[in-house]
């Protein structure tokens, strides 16, 4: 009995251990992130006391009390998401005015002019490979641009906080979907967000889009700037939205040898010549599967060659037979 | 002088003619969906999706008669392969249409009631029924519903290897057809094996 037992209570406190070293180990890590790899971080703890989540609170210095308040959900800025976003190495003042730093905030600055990506992004020769001057010119034409006011702005898809490059990264080709597609949905799905820009009742995008064959999974797959945004060479992802007419909806335009999607989706992966050999689209080979675009052109081969054997068989097997048939006749 | 044998009873025709349809439609829409391209467009790409997925869902519940119909009727006797001495019978008959028919040698396997089918008939019929239909409607329903065997069973990845089963599979059978439809003509007549198929009547030489 005791010889069994032992064994086991061995067992329980070496697992709790590891445990709790992991533990240990995880939640300074976890530290270590905020505080030591964002040279900003601590600083931009002061904002992030009150704008890091849905609560805040300060001494109300006429009543004396201390108070709790709701923060309204566009002020308030994930640290996690920011400490992950591509702007993640950024003061909250880099771009904010200094001024934020008493509170309450002083009311001129609600009016705030704020950056917009090419005013940090253009000309810079670091940023050269994104071209956001070409970027910025094809979101001006499109309908984006030409169908609302100035208050459409690059920040009305690339929330700064959270951004985060997802194309150029080695995430799969779903994630990329997602996360594209959860930025049109983000105003297109929801009709207060769409309602800012214009007084239209939002379509609906389901009823919309049904006559594509298997909607729910052309959705997971692809994304929607595929059909409804021009393509362009000089930029991975096309911004120049077209208005709906001019979107896509001929099938063999992706679904061919000479997928559209190999100019957009799969562009980059393409570019950085991850397919294999002997597939046309290799990409498509090994990450999702496209009817009409994954041939294997020696399979193709194959096949051609073993029809050619079929009909050159039959063919010989019946001349042989009129001959036959004739010299007896 | 031919004498009758009843040997296609009136499900088997039936069976028959709307199997034929299916997968004619089937193979024709597949190859154009296979190989579709912006510039040429065989059959325009929604509708040959479209014709392939009822086709192929029609050509499922068709397969169920057949199954039925070989279950409950003696039809199904004929597909019975006997493993032993296979090989030596498929040779013989294999011999037989490569050089004893053109010199009106007598068939080795002569049509009788208890014998449908010459053993390459047997085998291929066995072979096309049993396994290549049944893996090409599986792995077709499986394109259709690709959620729920894929990712909740598989994991995505099978996605692709189903599809290249569906379409090699699909492919063998395009052969099968041609073969078939050819080695149909080799009859007492040009025409009497199809002739049975429409009568249900075997014509011998
Ligand atoms: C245009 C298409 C087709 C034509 C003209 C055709 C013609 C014929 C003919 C004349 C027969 C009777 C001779 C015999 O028993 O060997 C037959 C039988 C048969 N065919 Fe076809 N066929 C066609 C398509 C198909 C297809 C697509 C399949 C299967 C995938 C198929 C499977 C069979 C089977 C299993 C039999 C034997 C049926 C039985 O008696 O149990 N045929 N076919």
């Amino acid at each position: 009995m005791h010889k069994n037992l032992f064994p086991l209570s061995n067992v329980i406190t070496k697992g709790m251990t590891v445990m709790v070293f992991f533990l240990l180990i995880t939640s300074f890590q976890l530290d270590d992130k905020t505080k030591k790899t964002f040279k900003n971080a601590e600083s931009n703890e002061f904002c992030f006391k009150c704008h890091g989540q849905s609560k805040y609170s300060y001494n109300n210095t006429e009543s004396g009390h201390h108070v709790f308040k709701k923060m309204y959900s566009e002020a308030i800025v994930d640290r996690d998401l920011f400490y992950e976003s591509n702007h993640r190495q950024f003061k909250c003042t880099d771009c904010h005015p200094e001024d934020y730093d008493t509170f309450p905030h002083p009311g001129r600055l609600r009016m705030e002019t704020k950056y917009l990506c090419i005013d940090c992004h253009g000309g810079d020769p670091k940023y050269a490979k994104f071209n956001f001057e070409k970027i910025e010119s094809e979101f001006q034409e499109s309908v984006h641009s030409t169908k609302h006011s100035q208050d459409f702005t690059c920040w009305m898809c690339h929330n700064p906080h959270t951004y985060k490059i997802s194309t150029r990264s080695q995430e799969k080709i779903k994630d990329i979907v997602a996360y594209d597609n959860a930025i049109c949905l983000n105003c297109h799905a929801d009709i207060t967000k769409y309602q800012l820009l214009t007084d239209k009742v939002i379509p609906n995008i389901v009823r919309k889009h049904e006559w594509l064959p298997n909607q729910a999974l052309h959705f997971k797959n692809v994304r929607c700037i595929e059909c409804h945004a021009m393509v362009n060479d000089s930029i991975l992802v096309g911004h120049n939205i077209k208005p709906k007419s001019k979107a896509v909806k001929r099938c063999v335009e992706c679904h061919s040898t000479n997928s559209l999607l190999m100019a957009s989706l799969y562009k980059f992966k393409v570019q950085e010549g991850r397919s294999k050999a002997g597939f046309y689209n290799g990409v498509i080979m090994n990450e999702s599967y496209v009817i009409g675009a994954n041939r294997n052109y020696y399979l193709g081969i194959l096949s051609l060659l073993m029809f050619g054997f079929v009909f050159a068989g039959i063919a010989i097997h019946a001349t042989m037979r009129i001959i036959k048939r004739k010299n007896n006749g | 002088m031919a004498e009758k044998l009843y040997l296609y009873p009136k499900w088997v025709r039936l069976w028959h003619a709307l199997n034929a349809i299916f997968i004619l439609l089937l193979i024709i829409t597949g190859i154009s969906m296979q190989f579709s391209k912006p510039e040429f467009g065989f059959i325009r790409f929604d509708i040959a999706v479209s014709i392939h997925n009822i086709a192929g869902m029609l050509l499922t519940a068709n397969y169920l008669l057949f199954l039925t119909g070989n279950f409950f009727t003696s039809n199904g006797k004929y597909y019975k392969l006997t493993l032993k001495g296979l090989f030596q019978r498929l040779t013989k008959q294999f011999i037989y249409y490569t050089i004893g028919i053109f010199r009106h040698e007598k068939p080795p396997f002569p049509v009788t009631k208890e014998r449908k089918f010459n053993p390459l008939q047997q085998f291929t019929y066995v072979a096309a029924m049993y396994v290549l239909v049944p893996i090409v409607f599986i792995t077709g329903w499986a394109l259709l519903y690709p959620e729920v065997l894929f990712t909740k069973v598989l994991g995505a990845s099978g996605l692709k290897v189903n599809d290249f089963i569906h379409v090699i599979v699909g492919f063998f059978l395009s052969f099968f057809l041609f073969v078939h439809v050819y080695f149909c003509t080799i009859g007492a007549t040009f025409v009497s094996n199809f002739k049975s198929m429409i009568t249900g009547y075997h014509e011998s030489h």
